[in-house]
């Protein structure tokens, strides 16, 4: 495969080369990655830059997910927008109603550059597939979450990581009979672990029509699903002084608290593992397990969260070979290990996969237990529920989770009745979607 | 008497122009934009437009949190005006009477309002915060007193205080104006009948003072519905739980972040007739109450 992409990418550079000699074809390509990461994805355009005299890849951050896609849209209107777009896993159902982007897997046809999509995760590739499992973005920074554990903590508690939620609360007591000072759990509310990935691993719906896949008519239903027996156990935990609310707005946030040494367990995307790294105590024992499952439920895959780059329309053939020549480059697997080495980042097909493992390179800290995300996002073929997440406007169906299930830790209401309000409201979120593309489907 | 005009009207267009070319630009073209897309639907990268007459007003209405967001719309602009006026005013009169440094005074009042609305805010997210601010003193004496982040009746106040603080500089501006151009005289003379300080100020001051008063009503309640963006955006982010979820807040939320630009069109259109109904109902039925002197 090594060799494919690398013949691939010879052809296509001397063809070009006689007709391209004497300037460099300029596109750009806006990110949404901010702080350091997005320094990384600088970087690699540097890299592209250097690699090859045929174009010129003119990368700029929007500091932020949310942005980058507003920005563009804004852009798109006054047709002044980039070539590439990093656009958010939540963001997919809106680029792809939009109708104006040209298929990764069309372009990289158009242009006899061979990739071997079926070589890519399902568990990453049908996220940003159409129903037909064409692949329409191209998956970049990929991540799934992971439940981060003190080993010294467990091992003095005498406890090991627990597979199932119903040996977790047992996990929480005896970490909290060990060590009564110490925080066991640092919990915040979030939608991505708690619901969405939550719901995947159990291979339980989020909402109706295969959670969006099959239409635009249709409607959560996580008020109804093992999600809730869920969120009230967290709730009961957090009653017991077992679990602590930690947000960046009291604070630590709970990945913090959790390298600072005050909490032992926390859940977090595997792309925090770097950071994790960086911020920990000094002697700070910890590891990563897959998130635990409830009794009586068979485990499926996880699915990614991160971004995938979208093609926009409206471009010129020029710019489209030279973003596909881009794509092409970050697909390497050389190109794919220095992006999961720079950042917490999980390789996105196997081909890349394999080349890590070659070089050893989840042998030794800080890499090591990096591998149990590829596991967990992999763990079995994706169901029809566990594809991914095709509902529109989902940032802000996040938000009402968030908010309802704030309400409910306040005390304010039942998990029930929190959960029944966030669905409710969320629904007229997609009927607001649905009705913004009346009589259109989804692709 | 000769009346004074220009000769060639061109001249006279050519003067105007500027101001008309920026009025177009960025008032009328983008409300006609807004009433466009209000009654279509409008996809968020472009496209297809599909009429739909009132559909999109009709929805927006029917949604309880859209009357929620007209609430407290309410309660943040009837705060902040009663505040700012009422501080403006009190100020404006002790400027007025030259108490021992006034003219210091003066000036520091008028700063305020040429800081920009997000550092405002920030300031103010800075001392309501109730773990980290100069209110976490307060919260350290008497636990659990103030918590804007998760209770939506102190995350109004902080907002209130944050925009009344801003606000109180552009009515003390006007006040002190209005305050001095009463003619010495009047207040002489009530002063040499022998009423006191109190008394001078509600049956002279006061009553001059009306028209400034009206005037600084009417800009205070407008302002308050259209300019408070900056100051949620960076003290609460229309949270929690939409406790200070402002109109203008709510359309920004729902058009970006949503992308649902038709509704936020008709968000945008039924503020626009709000505010001008607002203004229309002050000048017929306070105004006539005024004497302009």
């Amino acid at each position: 495969m090594k060799t494919t992409f690398f013949s691939a990418a010879v052809a296509s550079v001397t063809l070009l080369g006689a007709t391209q000699a004497e300037s460099k074809v300029k596109f750009e390509y806006w990110y949404g990655l901010g702080g350091y990461l997005g320094e990384v994805v600088a970087e690699t355009c540097d890299r592209f830059n250097a690699a090859q005299d045929q174009y010129e890849i003119v990368c700029v951050g929007q500091e932020g997910y949310a942005n980058a896609v507003q920005n563009t849209i804004a852009a798109f209107r006054a047709n002044q927008h980039p070539t590439l777009v990093q656009a958010y896993d939540a963001g997919t159902a809106d680029l792809m109603m939009s109708g104006e982007f040209y298929s990764v897997t069309q372009m990289m046809a158009d242009f006899g550059i061979e990739i071997d999509w079926d070589d890519y995760f399902p568990g990453i590739a049908n996220y940003y597939a159409a129903s037909t499992g064409e692949l329409y973005a191209m998956p970049f920074n990929s991540s799934t979450p992971m439940m981060y554990y003190n080993i010294d903590d467990f091992a003095a508690a005498g406890v090991e990581p627990p597979a199932t939620w119903d040996a977790f609360g047992e996990t929480l007591r005896a970490l909290k009979a060990a060590n009564p000072e110490k925080c066991a759990y640092g919990y915040s509310p979030s939608t991505w672990i708690d619901l969405e990935q939550f719901s995947m691993a159990h291979n339980i719906p989020v909402a109706s029509n295969n959670n969006g896949y099959d239409g635009l008519d249709a409607e959560y239903l996580y008020n109804t699903t093992q999600h809730v027996t869920h969120m009230e156990n967290l709730l009961s935990w957090f009653n017991e002084g077992l679990l602590e609310i930690r947000t960046s707005q009291g604070g630590l946030n709970a990945r913090d608290s959790f390298a600072q040494n005050q909490c032992s367990i926390y859940f977090g995307s595997i792309a925090s593992h770097q950071t994790v790294h960086n911020a920990a105590v000094d002697g700070l024992n910890w590891d990563v397990e897959m998130l635990p499952i409830y009794e009586g439920f068979e485990r499926h895959n996880t699915v990614v969260g991160g971004a995938a780059l979208w093609v926009l329309s409206g471009k010129t053939e020029e710019e489209y070979r030279g973003a596909a020549e881009y794509l092409q480059f970050l697909a390497r697997p050389e190109e794919a290990i220095f992006w999961s080495t720079k950042t917490g980042y999980i390789p996105v097909n196997d081909t890349a996969y394999q080349a890590m493992l070659e070089v050893n390179f989840w042998a030794e800290p800080p890499f090591a237990g990096r591998e149990k995300a590829i596991k967990s996002l992999t763990y079995t073929e994706p169901t029809e529920l566990t594809r991914g997440i095709r509902l529109g406007g989902f940032i802000q169906a996040r938000k009402e989770w968030v908010n309802e299930v704030q309400a409910a830790f306040a005390g304010d209401k039942s998990m029930q009745e929190a959960l029944d309000t966030a669905v409710q409201r969320s629904n007229r979120i997609l009927q607001q979607f649905a009705r913004t593309y009346r009589g259109k489907e989804l692709p | 008497m000769r009346r004074a005009y220009f000769k060639n009207n061109w001249i006279a267009a050519l003067v105007v122009a500027p101001q008309l070319l920026i009025i177009f630009v960025f008032f009328y073209w983008p409300t006609s934009q807004a009433l466009y897309w209000a009654f279509t639907l409008e996809p968020p990268f472009g496209g297809s437009n599909q009429w739909v007459g009132f559909e999109n007003f009709q929805y927006i209405l029917g949604d309880p949190i859209y009357w929620q967001s007209i609430w407290v719309s309410i309660v943040y602009a009837f705060g902040t005006t009663v505040l700012a006026m009422g501080f403006a005013l009190i100020l404006a009169l002790f400027v007025d009477r030259q108490l021992r440094g006034y003219k210091t005074f003066r000036i520091g009042m008028i700063w305020p309002y040429a800081i920009a609305a997000p550092a405002v805010g920030l300031a103010f997210r800075y001392i309501f915060n109730p773990y980290a601010g100069v209110m976490s003193y307060v919260n350290q004496a008497f636990p659990g007193i103030w918590d804007p982040i998760l209770n939506g009746n102190h995350a109004m106040l902080m907002i209130i205080f944050a925009g009344a603080w801003k606000q109180i500089a552009y009515n003390f501006i006007f006040f002190l104006a209005g305050l001095q151009s009463i003619p010495r005289s009047l207040t002489e003379a009530a002063a040499i009948d022998g009423s006191g300080v109190m008394r001078r100020m509600w049956d002279i001051q006061l009553p001059l003072l009306a028209p400034t008063f009206f005037f600084v009503l009417v800009i205070n309640i407008t302002d308050s519905f259209t300019d408070s963006f900056g100051i949620v955006d960076t003290m609460t982010a229309g949270g929690p739980a939409r406790a200070t979820n402002l109109m203008v807040y709510k359309i920004f939320t729902d058009g970006f972040e949503g992308l649902d630009y038709s509704g936020a069109a008709a968000q945008s259109i039924i503020l626009m007739f709000l505010v001008i109904a607002l203004t229309v109902f002050q000048f017929r039925y306070i105004e006539r109450k005024i004497h302009y002197t």
